[in-house]
């Protein structure tokens, strides 16, 4: 089935099989998102995205587009639910983005500048989960994983491994490596892989590669992620460009 | 006429000063300021003590006792209290020791590090306590308006500034909002 819907007034067509979100992307409506990507298994958790359809709310990124839809995703209240979403996520790990090497290239920074984020309004956690290391090439910090699940699916989907998982509830909800020990060392994780790049955070990163763009040329520092992410030319890369 | 003057506070508690700086990078901006501001307890006056002001600046976020004290001073003595810089509003890098016991850090800074010269952890009373953890300052008292940056840039003192002295909402660019 294809056809038109309406998102915050604008008539958009889409294809069939496309979701919501998929369908405002192809037209250049930027719902923000995280956990979302083009290409990889909708995931639902990072509930940015959320929006209402036809009056009812739902994740933007797992709801099937339709013909007739209306679809609201630009209200100050949603835009308040996204920022204090945003927040969660920052307390919930350490995120000092002045010592980040992914600081201008993250997508968390990005959607936080988007929404305006000037403070963090919730009380920190101050994680305390061990960063893994012993990969020769990859480094997990794990204080900044957002368990988008971009890395567990990479891996599955894109790599044929399944290097990661996301194990424990609630609160103590980890990234875990699929490895004897434990550590991404003995995992079957390579450099060239999807899920060693897939990261939107900080949390993994390439050893040896910081701090190489000077200021100033960075994804988002002139650009809002709105703009990035819906711009033509940004196909479906492994670069980190918040699509 | 300095009964018309909007008065400003400024401290630095676990600060590195870096936001002073940046203030201060409003370069020859600082004339037309100091025009229409005064400033009350600042590293950059001789006074000891906060009194009654419209707008207090707090670089750093809280890691002793003596900061949670400092904080408290402004906070009940002025209208308005803005949090400076990343410190102030999630601990910034300092509170990357949250990761550690308290008392290894101090062993490790006093005891047991290279080079450290009759070794014993300071214990005057003079010396205020550090907290277990570096703390924003959200946390202590209410704050009314945040600054980001690590430092913010010289033009959001200066955007943010100007709006508070006139009465109006400090509304920042997409350009000026950064964490880092």
């Amino acid at each position: 089935m294809s056809g038109t819907l309406i998102i915050d007034g604008q008539t958009i067509p889409f294809s069939a099989g496309q979701t919501v979100i998929e369908a405002a992307r192809t037209a250049g409506v930027y719902i923000p998102h995280l956990c979302h990507r083009p290409g990889y298994t909708p995931h639902g958790s990072c509930k940015l995205c959320t929006v209402t359809v036809n009056g009812r709310t739902c994740s933007a990124c797992t709801y099937p587009a339709a013909d007739g839809q209306t679809v609201v995703s630009n209200s100050p209240e949603q835009q308040q639910d996204r920022l204090r979403i945003t927040q969660m996520l920052f307390v919930e790990g350490n995120h000092f983005c002045p010592s980040c090497e992914k600081s201008g290239n993250c997508q968390l920074q990005g959607v936080a500048y988007h929404l305006h984020m000037l403070d963090n309004h919730f009380p920190h956690f101050y994680a305390q989960r061990e960063m893994d290391a012993s990969h020769p090439d990859i480094l997990i910090d794990h204080n900044r994983c957002i368990f988008c699940n971009l890395c567990v699916r990479a891996s599955k989907e894109k790599d044929g491994k399944e290097v990661f998982g996301i194990a424990g509830r609630g609160i103590n909800k980890r990234l875990i490596i699929n490895s004897p020990s434990g550590l991404l060392k003995d995992s079957d994780i390579s450099i060239d892989d999807s899920a060693a790049h897939v990261c939107p955070t900080g949390a993994i990163l390439i050893k040896r590669s910081g701090y190489q763009v000077p200021i100033g040329e960075r994804i988002y520092d002139h650009h809002p992620i709105s703009e990035v992410a819906c711009n033509a030319a940004d196909t479906i890369t492994e670069g980190n460009h918040g699509c | 006429m300095a009964a018309n003057k909007v008065k400003i506070a400024t401290t630095s508690l676990a600060g590195c000063f870096g936001c002073h700086m940046s203030f201060l990078d409003i370069d020859e901006r600082l004339l037309t300021l100091a025009e229409v501001v005064e400033f009350d307890r600042s590293p950059l006056t001789d006074i000891e003590h906060c009194g009654p002001c419209d707008i207090g600046l707090i670089e750093g976020g809280v890691c002793n006792s003596e900061n949670v004290h400092v904080l408290r001073e402004f906070r009940n003595n002025c209208k308005i209290l803005v949090a400076v810089g990343a410190c102030a509003i999630n601990g910034g890098l300092p509170a990357l020791r949250n990761f550690f016991k308290l008392e290894d850090c101090l062993l490790e800074a006093y005891q047991d590090g290279i080079g450290v010269d009759n070794p014993q952890i300071p214990n005057d009373p003079e010396l205020p306590l550090l907290l277990d953890k570096v703390r924003p300052i959200h946390e202590i008292v209410k704050i009314d308006y945040f600054m980001p940056g690590c430092p913010p840039s010289a033009d959001v003192f200066w955007t943010f500034l100007s709006a508070l002295i006139e009465g109006r909402d400090p509304n920042l660019p997409y350009a000026l909002v950064h964490y880092d």
